[in-house]
């Protein structure tokens, strides 16, 4: 019986030549990442160990995202806690230069690794073939002491993706609709296994934004084999391979879906389920009070591009706040070569500093009462940009973007 | 850990998540102590003073789906929930859960068979009596009930090493 990437890089780093779905093997992790969302409490809980160690600080990440820069006392204390933490030991740490994921990607993340986030959307990293999954701190600190954890090997389910996304047509409408489609717990405990001729279409940012999403469906990790596309990202970012797999063509899956790419049209997920997704039409005229574009799912230069075309020689609508949040200096700067952060700031948007913002519902755009978001970010839970009586409906950089103009949600070819 | 309780029954349905269990704003709160009122708020703001120590929580599927926070698990194991018992739960709630020593357990049927309020006798790793009605449970893994039966990862890793 073949193994699926899944199962070839779990045995890879636990040293073994075999594993199958539902065996439980311990692991050497690759590299460990963390985040100002419960890097505190990891170190609270660190520094009560009666002999405390780091297994190999090389492997760790430290990444200040959240709330950069800090909102209050309490969050400048959280962040001192782990800018001491992390220079006393000698970990790499970033702050203020953009949302971790996004640093992950363009600066440590190889193909055939094996990676814990204490960070639900560490599956992103599939985009370049290796195992990310979210984990929390008391895992991390297991991780970050022993250099090792325990894994149910989990099934897979194998998205074949054949054709190409239409013109107007994004990777987040393509997620969407496989969300809506197998539901907000459809690939619980399993892994996504991206695949096909209609892969080698997806750029590295459409590939980084379909894996980033998967754990909307439950999905432990996601991944998505590795060719040229992603070989050519890791050389311009310096980096090699740890090993690329492929899986076998006897590897068992629990569900194989044909994915036409061709058919995907835009889509929004309404308020308040990840997988409430409707055809973005069935959406228009629904009024709005703020628009982002930013996020570890789509704040990368090519969704600012799409951003830009859409509005550029336009304005934001009245009364409408549009946040635009490059998801890293290294965005940033592009877009401001470009010319791209003059054509919002000439729109009347709101450029931010590169952080997680309003996608998390703290630092920054926080809505209130009865207010509605329309955003590129990642969750759209009761509550989660602010408060719990307001509204989120997430979408494309391009639907964002439009319906920035035009004050409500609609589509590109409508502004 | 296998011995049989009883437990009021405080019922959700599906796809609880981690901002429902505990929004984002009140993350920054110095203790999980602080954070208690504040469990389960944009749904239902009074649950969490409603919850007495012994409680449980009766849910439909996909319990604690979304972000990796673990002052989720820790907030409702600070409110006093014995466990919480889902159709199904997000898995990174499940490990972070059983790192804090919250019981969980997996069962399809309960949710649609009781409401608010109703008393169950829970006899871990074997059955959930509500109403005269019996429902099997499956035990856990042993070494996840050695994590549980300590009170968490952080504890059984020290009970393990002979520091407690």
């Amino acid at each position: 019986m073949g193994m699926t990437m899944a199962e070839k890089i779990i045995a890879l780093a636990a040293g073994i030549e075999k594993t199958k779905a539902g065996d439980i093997e311990t692991v050497t992790l690759d590299r460990l990442m963390s985040n100002d969302g419960t890097t505190h409490l990891t170190i609270d809980m660190y520094n009560k160990l009666k002999n405390p160690h780091i297994a190999d600080v090389e492997k760790l990440v430290w990444i200040v995202d959240h709330n950069i820069p800090s909102d209050s006392p309490k969050t400048a204390a959280s962040h001192k806690k782990m800018r001491d933490f992390a220079a006393e030991h000698g970990i790499t740490y970033y702050e203020g230069e953009g949302v971790c994921h996004q640093i992950m990607m363009e600066n440590h993340v190889r193909p055939g690794e094996l990676i814990f986030g204490a960070d639900s959307h560490t599956c992103a990293y599939g985009a370049l073939g290796a195992f990310g999954t979210g984990v929390g701190c008391t895992d991390y600190l297991y991780a970050m002491v022993t250099g090792t954890s325990w894994l149910l090997v989990p099934e897979s389910l194998k998205f074949n993706l054949h054709g190409k996304l239409r013109e107007g047509v994004y990777a987040r409408d393509l997620i969407l609709t496989i969300i809506g489609r197998i539901g907000a717990n459809g690939a619980n405990y399993k892994a996504m296994e991206f695949c096909g001729e209609g892969l080698a279409t997806l750029s590295m940012a459409d590939r980084i934004s379909i894996c980033n999403l998967c754990v909307e469906a439950g999905a432990k990790t996601a991944l998505m084999e590795v060719d040229d596309v992603a070989l050519d990202y890791l050389k311009a970012h310096g980096r090699e391979p740890k090993a690329i797999v492929k899986s076998d063509p006897d590897a068992v899956y629990s569900e194989t879906y044909d994915i036409d790419l061709n058919e995907i049209e835009p889509i929004v997920a309404k308020p308040h389920f990840v997988d409430n997704v409707v055809p973005a039409k069935e959406c228009e005229g629904v009024k709005i009070d703020e628009a982002f574009l930013g996020s570890c799912n789509n704040g990368r230069i090519e969704d600012l591009r799409v951003g830009a075309e859409v509005i550029k020689g336009k304005k934001v609508a009245e009364r409408v706040r549009f946040l635009v949040v490059p998801a890293s200096r290294a965005v940033y700067e592009q877009a401001m070569k470009e010319g791209l952060l003059d054509i919002f700031l000439d729109a009347g948007a709101i450029i931010m500093n590169p952080n997680c913002s309003v996608c998390w519902g703290a630092c920054q755009g926080v809505i209130g009462e009865g207010e509605t978001l329309i955003s590129t970010g990642t969750r759209n839970f009761k509550g989660r940009a602010g408060h719990k009586d307001s509204f989120v409906y997430l979408a494309s950089a391009a639907t964002v973007t439009a319906s920035a103009i035009a004050g409500k949600i609609t589509t590109a070819d409508r502004v | 850990m296998s011995e049989t309780f009883k437990a009021k029954i405080w019922k959700l349905d599906d796809d609880i998540d981690t901002d429902i269990v505990l929004p984002t704003e009140y993350l920054a709160l110095k203790t999980v102590e602080d954070m208690k009122p504040y469990a389960f708020s944009p749904l239902r703001p009074e649950l969490a003073a409603q919850i007495k120590p012994g409680d449980m929580i009766v849910a439909g599927k996909n319990f604690g789906c979304g972000s990796s926070r673990e002052q989720a698990p820790e907030v409702v194991k600070a409110l006093g929930v014995s466990c919480i018992v889902a159709q199904s739960f997000a898995r990174i709630f499940f490990r972070n859960a059983i790192n804090n020593g919250l019981l969980l357990i997996e069962n399809p049927d309960l949710h649609d068979a009781v409401k608010e309020g109703d008393e169950a006798l829970v006899t871990p790793g074997e059955k959930i009596v509500v109403n005269g009605k019996e429902f099997p449970i499956a035990s856990l893994p042993e070494n996840l009930m050695e994590i549980l039966n300590a009170g968490g990862l952080v504890k059984a890793m020290r009970k393990r090493n002979g520091l407690d």
